[in-house]
C-alpha cells in the first residue's frame, strides 16, 4: 500500500448557475502530503473536495491527479477514495460487503478482494465486526468501516469530507490519532476537509485556510498559527481567539493605542514598515503577565478568570477599553478586579493593515 | 390517532396524580357514546358485505322469501361453484374463472413492469439530476391529473397504427403508462429522503447507474416496493375500462366478466350467483388489504418522515 499521487488543481472554477463558488483556484499537493482544507461553512472547501473526487463538474480549469488529466474522468477512474461525514455505508450490506462492493463492481478476483478486506479490517480493528450490518455498529465503528472501504481501493489519494464531525469529542480524538497513524503507515496523499482547527493543526502537513472560495493561506500549521497572512486567518485559527487591538504603527516602531505604546523592535515586518492605522494581534498564550511582564508593562484590569485545568484563561481590559484574553499558568493567584501588568513580546505579534482584508504588515 | 392520544392525556381535569401520569381510562358516559357510535358506523358500512355473503350462501328459494339480512337457513356453496365455473357471460357458460386467469395474466406483468419503470424513473430523477429533471417531473404530475378517458381514443389509434391492436401486451403497456406518475412520485420522494452521500459513495466505488439502482437503492426501498405493489395490484385488478378497451375479446379481465355475468339474464336473475361472482372478484384486493395493512402504513410513513 504505497501508492502516492500528486494532485494539481489548475485554475479551477465552479459555478452553480450564477453563483461562483470557486474562482480560478490553484493548489498543488505533493505526493504523500497530508493537506487540510480549513474554513467556515460555505467557504467552498467541500465543493473543492467534491470537484477533486469528480462528483461535481468543474466549470473551468483542469484537475491533474498522479500526472494524468482527470478533469472529465469518472470518480472511479481518478485513483481516489473518499470518506464522508455521514459515513454513507450501504445499510443493507454487511461490513465485509460494504468494503468489498467497490472491488466486486470493478471485477477484482475473489482471492484479491478477500486479502484486501482482511488487511484493511485488521488495520482498523474491524475483523470481529465483519459480518455485522451498519445499524449494529456505533458511530466510531461506522466511520472506521467507511475508512476501511476507502482503504481497500488502494489508491494514491484519499479524500476525507469532515469525517469526524458526527462523532463525540472523545471518539473524535481517538479516530484523529488513528487517521494520522494511517497516513504515516500508507504514505498516501490525503486531502481532508474540516472546520475544526484542532484537527487541521494536528493532522496537516500543510493547511489551506479558505474563505469565500479563495485560499487565504497555504502553509504549515505552525506558520498558519504563528504568522497568519491576514486578519481572517488570524481570527479563524486559534482557540481562544487571537486578541486584536486597534491603533497606529508609528515610525519610531511603536504601536500606539489609547495612551500606551507597544514597542515593535524585533517584529519581522513583511515589507518596509510604514506608519499608519493598523491592528495588532496577539495570541492569549503569548501575552506576558505578572512579574514576567517587565518594566514597560501595561496595567490590565482583570474581569473574569476561567480555570481550565491545565492553565487559566484570564479575561481582562486594557486602559483604552480593548479586551484582552491571557492564557496563564494554572496556579496564578489572579482574581477578578485585580490589576495585572502585561506586555507583548514583539516576536509573537502580528500586525495587520487597516484594509478590509487586513493583510499582515 | 395522535388526536385520540392527546385527548387521553388531557381527559381527567383536576386529577391529583400529576399532569401527565398515565392512569386507566374509566368508562365515562361520553366514552360509551363514542363506542356506540363507532359500532353503529362499522355495522352500517359492513351491511352490504354481510348481505352479499349471506345471499351468496342461500338457495334461490330462500332468497325469494325476501329476508335480505337474515343468515342462510342451510348454507350452501353451490352458487359459488356456479359463479366460478359455469355462469354464463352472453353465449359462453364457463363462469368467471376465465376472467380470473385473464386478470392474473394482465396483473403480474403490469405490476412488475410499472414498478420497475416507475422506481427507476424516480431514482433517476432524484439522484442523477439530468438537466430539466424538475420540468419533466412537473409535467408528469400534471399529466397524472388528466382523466383517463381523454387518452383512450388516441391510444387506441396509436396501438392500431403500430399494429399492436388489442392484446395482453397492449394492456400491460397501458397500465405501465398510467401507473408511471404515481410510481415515480412514490419512489422519487423516498429516494430524495436518502442521504446523497450514499449515492456519491457508490459512484466512487465505481458502481454504474444500474448497479447503484439494483444493488444499493432497491434493497433499501423494500417498504416502498410493498406500498407500490399494493397500490398497483388493487388498482389494476379493479380496472374496468382500460381492460375492456385494450385487452381484447379473448383477454377480458375479471371485472368485465363480472359485469357480463351480472348483466346477462336468462329467465330469473340469480342473485346468489351474482353475489358469489362479485365476492370472488373482490377477493384479491380484500386479501391484499387485510394482509398488508401494517406494511402499507409503514411504507406511507417511511415516505413521509425522513430517516
Amino acid at each position: 500500500m504505497s501508492l502516492q499521487s500528486e494532485v494539481d488543481i489548475r485554475d479551477v472554477s465552479v459555478r452553480f448557475g450564477n453563483v461562483q463558488v470557486l474562482e480560478k483556484l490553484n493548489l498543488k499537493i505533493a505526493p504523500s502530503e497530508f493537506i487540510v482544507l480549513l474554513g467556515p461553512s460555505g467557504c467552498g472547501k467541500s465543493t473543492l473536495l467534491n470537484a477533486i473526487a469528480g462528483l461535481l463538474d468543474v466549470s473551468d480549469g483542469q484537475m491533474w491527479i498522479g500526472g494524468r488529466n482527470v478533469t472529465w474522468e469518472e470518480p472511479k477512474d481518478r485513483g481516489i477514495a473518499m470518506v464522508f461525514q455521514s459515513y454513507a455505508l450501504y445499510p443493507r450490506m454487511s461490513v465485509k460487503k460494504n468494503m468489498s462492493f467497490g472491488l466486486e463492481v470493478a471485477g477484482t478476483p475473489r482471492a484479491e478482494i478477500e486479502a484486501r478486506v482482511a488487511e484493511a479490517a485488521q488495520m482498523l480493528k474491524l475483523t470481529p465486526l465483519l459480518e455485522r450490518k451498519p445499524a449494529a455498529l456505533s458511530g466510531g465503528q461506522r466511520q472506521r468501516v467507511a475508512i476501511g472501504r476507502a482503504l481497500v481501493r488502494k489508491v494514491g489519494v484519499y479524500l476525507f469530507d469532515e469525517p469526524l464531525s458526527n462523532l463525540d469529542a472523545q471518539l473524535r480524538a481517538e479516530l484523529r490519532v488513528e487517521i494520522k497513524r494511517l497516513h504515516a503507515r500508507l504514505g498516501a496523499t490525503m486531502i481532508y476537509v474540516t472546520h475544526d482547527q484542532i484537527e487541521a493543526l494536528t493532522l496537516a502537513d500543510r493547511i489551506a485556510v479558505m474563505q469565500g472560495g479563495v485560499i487565504q493561506q497555504l502553509a504549515a500549521p505552525k506558520d498558519i498559527y504563528r504568522r497568519p497572512v491576514n486578519r481572517f486567518v488570524a481570527s479563524f485559527v486559534g482557540s481562544p481567539a487571537m486578541n486584536f487591538i486597534a491603533g497606529r504603527v508609528e515610525a519610531g516602531l511603536f504601536f500606539h493605542a489609547g495612551d500606551y505604546r507597544i514597542p515593535l523592535a524585533g517584529y519581522a515586518f513583511a515589507g518596509a514598515p510604514a506608519a499608519g492605522a493598523a491592528t495588532l494581534g496577539i495570541r492569549p498564550e503569548h501575552v506576558l503577565a505578572g512579574h514576567e511582564a517587565g518594566p514597560d508593562a501595561i496595567a490590565a484590569k482583570v474581569e473574569m478568570v476561567e480555570p481550565m485545568g491545565a492553565d487559566t484563561l484570564i479575561w481582562s481590559r486594557l486602559p483604552d477599553g480593548a479586551s484582552l484574553s491571557i492564557r496563564h499558568a494554572a496556579d496564578a493567584a489572579v482574581r477578578e478586579g485585580d490589576t495585572l501588568p502585561v506586555s507583548f513580546p514583539a516576536d509573537a505579534l502580528s500586525v495587520f493593515d487597516d484594509t478590509p482584508a487586513g493583510a499582515r504588515l | 390517532m395522535s388526536g385520540a392520544a392527546a385527548m387521553q392525556t388531557m381527559s381527567p381535569p383536576g386529577d391529583a396524580g400529576g399532569p401527565r401520569s398515565a392512569r386507566p381510562v374509566r368508562m365515562t358516559p361520553a366514552r360509551w357514546g363514542l363506542y356506540a357510535f363507532l359500532a353503529i358506523t362499522a355495522a352500517f358500512f359492513l351491511l352490504p358485505l354481510w348481505v352479499m355473503v349471506v345471499t351468496s350462501l342461500k338457495t334461490m328459494n330462500e332468497i325469494r322469501l325476501g329476508a335480505i339480512i337474515a343468515p342462510p337457513l342451510a348454507p350452501t356453496l353451490e352458487a359459488w361453484a356456479k359463479a366460478w365455473s359455469s355462469a354464463c357471460t352472453g353465449l359462453a357458460c364457463d363462469g368467471i374463472r376465465v376472467g380470473f386467469w385473464n386478470s392474473v395474466k394482465i396483473l403480474v406483468p403490469s405490476v412488475f413492469i410499472s414498478i420497475l419503470v416507475g422506481s427507476m424513473t424516480g431514482y433517476a430523477l432524484s439522484f442523477w439530476r439530468v438537466p430539466g429533471a424538475n420540468v419533466l417531473f412537473t409535467a408528469m404530475m400534471i399529466v397524472a391529473f388528466i382523466p383517463y378517458q381523454v387518452f383512450i381514443y388516441p391510444l387506441v389509434r396509436v396501438f392500431a397504427f403500430i399494429g399492436l391492436g388489442q392484446s395482453i401486451a397492449t394492456i400491460v403497456i397501458v397500465h405501465t403508462i398510467f401507473g408511471l406518475p404515481t410510481m415515480t412520485l412514490l419512489f422519487r420522494n423516498y429516494f430524495s429522503s436518502l442521504p446523497i452521500e450514499l449515492f456519491k459513495a457508490a459512484r466512487i466505488d465505481g458502481a454504474s447507474f444500474y448497479q447503484i439502482f439494483f444493488r444499493i437503492m432497491m434493497p433499501m426501498a423494500t417498504p416502498m416496493i410493498v406500498v407500490a405493489v399494493i397500490l398497483q395490484v388493487t388498482g389494476i385488478w379493479n380496472d374496468f375500462i382500460l381492460g375492456l378497451v385494450f385487452a381484447g375479446r379473448e383477454n377480458l379481465p375479471m371485472t368485465v366478466q363480472l359485469n357480463n355475468i351480472v348483466a346477462s339474464v336468462q329467465g330469473e336473475r340469480e342473485y346468489n350467483v351474482d353475489m358469489a361472482a362479485t365476492m370472488l372478484t373482490a377477493l384479491l384486493p380484500l386479501v391484499v388489504y387485510f394482509g398488508s395493512g401494517r406494511w402499507f402504513v409503514r411504507g406511507i410513513a417511511a415516505g413521509a418522515v425522513k430517516g
